[in-house]
């Protein structure tokens, strides 16, 4: 079990050999083999994570949730999702066309680029990059860009609104989200993604950089736009921030890459604090890939439960809260962090 | 050296926030509110006029769909001003059944305020639990006078029917789980960190502002006057009841919400006090006044107020000794609480335009009439 799906990845890869491919060949099909497998396993999630947030919404509002389509309503997203596809897309005359329409089908582009480096279990990455945390940081951000594209080429005031508190957010909270990982780089020295796990066999992260995690969190859940930092889509404010002028499936790509950044977000959470695909207690009977998956929706179910519980921040707020709390317990953070490394260094520990 | 532009935004008529078809012309420089133009008459239907060509008790419909969150409190100062126009006195047992549901339309609207209030500040789950309470106090207006939102219960000389039988375990039910609901909302909603940041000092209204303004209701009291009607000035039996009037110190959105919250927990204790006395009474009592079969006041003129839900809700009657009232003029406490809305609004953010709009509750049945 521990090995399914590398075992899996194994023999696909030992069958095509036999049939006497040339080796580049074979690498290319295999790559391609597993970023679909990726693509689906996103396309899936996100399907489900919007049934969850329902299930969840539902269940602290005292109300059952999505249940007539399908059993236990398990179909309801794929009938919204259906429903949607089938409606018209309409651009709206003084838009910035090609914009417009790119937007959209860009906007699932940079958390399908993070997966690439994100590994499922032990040697369950696609690829195994040696600075993948660089990487994640790096492509993550793209995803700001896209916003501010939409928001820009629909040519609508709410929408111009919801782009510049997108890249207002962004500007504040890129930066306590890289600043908290470096205390995990300097323990570990590595920004191998797997190799940071790796180091978290005597202690996961979240006990010996708790700060580090709580920063992580927070601006994670900023950076994927979720409550109470939902500021771009702001519905009681904003109507739908840049979302406002999209129908159809255009507003689906954008309703589901929500899930899919708040998934990227849950992966690094789990990947750098909560040690990744290492088993608690000793209980290795159960597969490392399943306990990523439980450590990811343990993080999402957080991110879901904040959602439903609190209001929106306001804007100002929103930058006061970065730039005034955040930055510097981080850098207090990264301080702390080098002061214990040299202590223990010292005491040749 | 950069140049900025001020830009306008309209917010509304069609906008999530504004509780109805009201429009606000903001001026805006980045996020900050340099002008705010309210305007209105999206839903003007022009009641006043209608009821002129209408008979004394034709008219009672029409005030429904005023403030139709608190549907019940428009019958009760229509039908008192008509009554004081008359000198018809009410018996007692109908002035304790108008007590009963007239607070309970004032729990009603106090519930929505509270929760779109906070989901006018983003939290969803916030707008779901005062919700509850509302469905729950809705289905025993179902069962008093077969309507949810517009009643058309109380008559001129009494009320149209009595309190039916499966309403006093409804009701005995309701008020003995409605305080841990209010602490509910006190614990998910008003105790909230991100929702006490929102709304502490956001758009401070002085109490010279409020009285210049003729601010009433729960948007006067915030800003530390202790005005309600039912104490000062009491009508029908209030003042035959023990309750406070909660008031706010600083004038800000908070107070104006807490205000709201706090009079929940003392319409409650008014239902509570009423029902006993009601169910003292003899059954037999009547529950209407000898009326005329055909109302026709004598020649003159009235003005009566009571404390609505938002406010002093005035109605001022002329009467020309025909079956059709002369003239009906409301004074509506929504709209004149609003008269301040561009004051209050600039130099806060698009967001705080949200959260001040909500503050003041106001229904746009009432406002446009």
């Amino acid at each position: 079990m521990e090995n399914l799906f590398t075992n899996l990845a194994g023999s696909l890869r030992a069958a095509l050999e036999s049939t006497g491919l040339p080796a580049i060949l074979t690498d290319t099909s295999m790559t391609m083999v597993k970023l679909t497998a990726i693509l689906v396993f996103i396309l899936l999630n996100a399907l489900w994570l919007v049934y969850m947030e329902r299930k969840v919404a539902g269940y602290i509002q005292f109300r059952p949730g999505p249940n007539r389509v399908g059993p236990k309503g398990l179909l309801q997203t794929t009938a919204d999702i259906g429903k949607l596809m089938s409606k018209e897309v309409v651009i709206p005359k003084q838009a910035d066309k090609v914009l417009f329409l790119l937007a959209p089908a860009l906007v699932f582009a940079p958390p399908l680029m993070v997966f690439a480096v994100v590994p499922f279990g032990e040697n369950m990455a696609a690829i195994d990059m040696n600075i993948g945390l660089f990487y994640f940081l790096a492509v993550a951000s793209l995803s700001t860009v896209i916003f501010w594209m939409a928001g820009w080429s629909s040519n609508n005031k709410y929408s111009l609104l919801g782009g510049m508190r997108v890249v207002a957010q962004m500007v504040s909270y890129e930066l306590p989200l890289v600043l908290s990982i470096l205390g995990v780089v300097m323990i570990t020295g590595t920004l191998n993604i797997s190799e940071i796990v790796r180091s978290q066999q005597g202690i996961w992260f979240i006990f010996a950089q708790p700060l580090a995690f709580l920063i992580f969190f927070i601006a994670g859940v900023a950076e994927c736009n979720r409550a109470p930092f939902d500021l771009a889509e702001g519905e009681s404010e904003l109507v739908a921030g840049p979302f406002t002028e999209y129908s159809g499936m255009g507003f689906a790509m954008f309703f589901l890459a929500e899930y899919a950044s708040a998934l990227v977000i849950s992966f690094m959470c789990a990947i750098l604090f909560l040690g990744g695909w290492l088993a608690p207690f000793g209980m290795t009977f159960i597969p490392g890939w399943i306990w990523m998956f439980l450590k990811v929706y343990l993080v999402m179910f957080l991110i879901m439960w904040i959602r439903w519980t609190y209001p929106r921040i306001r804007v100002d707020q929103l930058m006061g809260f970065g730039w005034k709390v955040l930055v510097p317990l981080s850098l207090a953070n990264i301080f702390v962090t080098g002061l214990v490394m040299k202590i223990f260094k010292m005491l040749g520990w | 050296m950069l140049k900025t532009q001020e830009f306008t935004l309209n917010m509304g008529p069609q906008h999530p926030a504004t509780h109805g078809v009201f429009r606000l012309l903001l001026h805006l420089d980045g996020e900050t509110v340099v002008k705010a133009e309210p305007i209105m008459g999206y839903l003007h239907r022009g009641i006043e006029k209608l009821a002129e060509s209408r008979t004394y008790t034709q008219v009672i419909p029409y005030t429904d769909r005023l403030d139709y969150l608190a549907a019940m409190l428009n019958n009760l100062g229509y039908v008192q001003t008509v009554e004081k126009l008359m000198g018809i006195e009410v018996p007692e047992r109908a002035e304790y059944v108008r007590v009963i549901v007239s607070e309970m339309s004032r729990l009603a609207s106090h519930c929505l305020a509270t929760g779109a209030y906070a989901l006018d500040l983003g939290a969803f789950t916030g707008f779901m639990f005062p919700f509850r309470e509302r469905e729950k106090l809705m289905d025993m207006f179902e069962m008093i006078c077969g309507s949810r939102m517009t009643f058309n219960y109380m008559r001129i000389g009494g009320v149209a029917d009595d309190l039916p039988e499966e309403f006093y375990p409804a009701i005995k039910k309701f008020l003995k789980e409605f305080p841990a609901c209010v602490d509910e909302y006190d614990g998910l909603i008003t105790g909230n960190e991100i929702f006490q940041a929102r709304t502490k000092g956001v758009s401070v209204l002085s109490s010279k502002k409020a009285i210049q303004y003729g601010m009433s209701g729960p948007v006067l009291r915030a800003s530390g006057i202790n005005y309600d009607l039912r104490k000062k000035r009491p009508y029908g039996v209030y003042d035959k009841f023990d309750f406070e009037v909660p008031v706010g110190e600083n004038g800000d959105c908070f107070d104006r919400y807490n205000c709201r919250v706090l009079e929940m927990r003392q319409s409650h204790r008014i239902i509570e006090q009423a029902l006993e006395r009601l169910q003292e009474l003899p059954e037999e009592e009547p529950l209407n006044a000898k009326v005329p079969k055909v109302i026709k006041p004598p020649k003159g003129e009235v003005y009566h107020e009571i404390e609505g839900a938002k406010g002093v809700l005035g109605y001022n009657v002329i009467s020309d000794g025909t079956v059709n009232p002369y003239r009906v003029h409301v004074r509506r406490p929504s709209f004149i609480n609003l008269s301040l809305i561009d004051e209050m609004c600039r130099g806060w953010k698009v967001a705080d335009v949200v959260a001040i709009i909500g503050s003041l509750d106001i229904v746009l049945g009432e406002v446009d009439c």
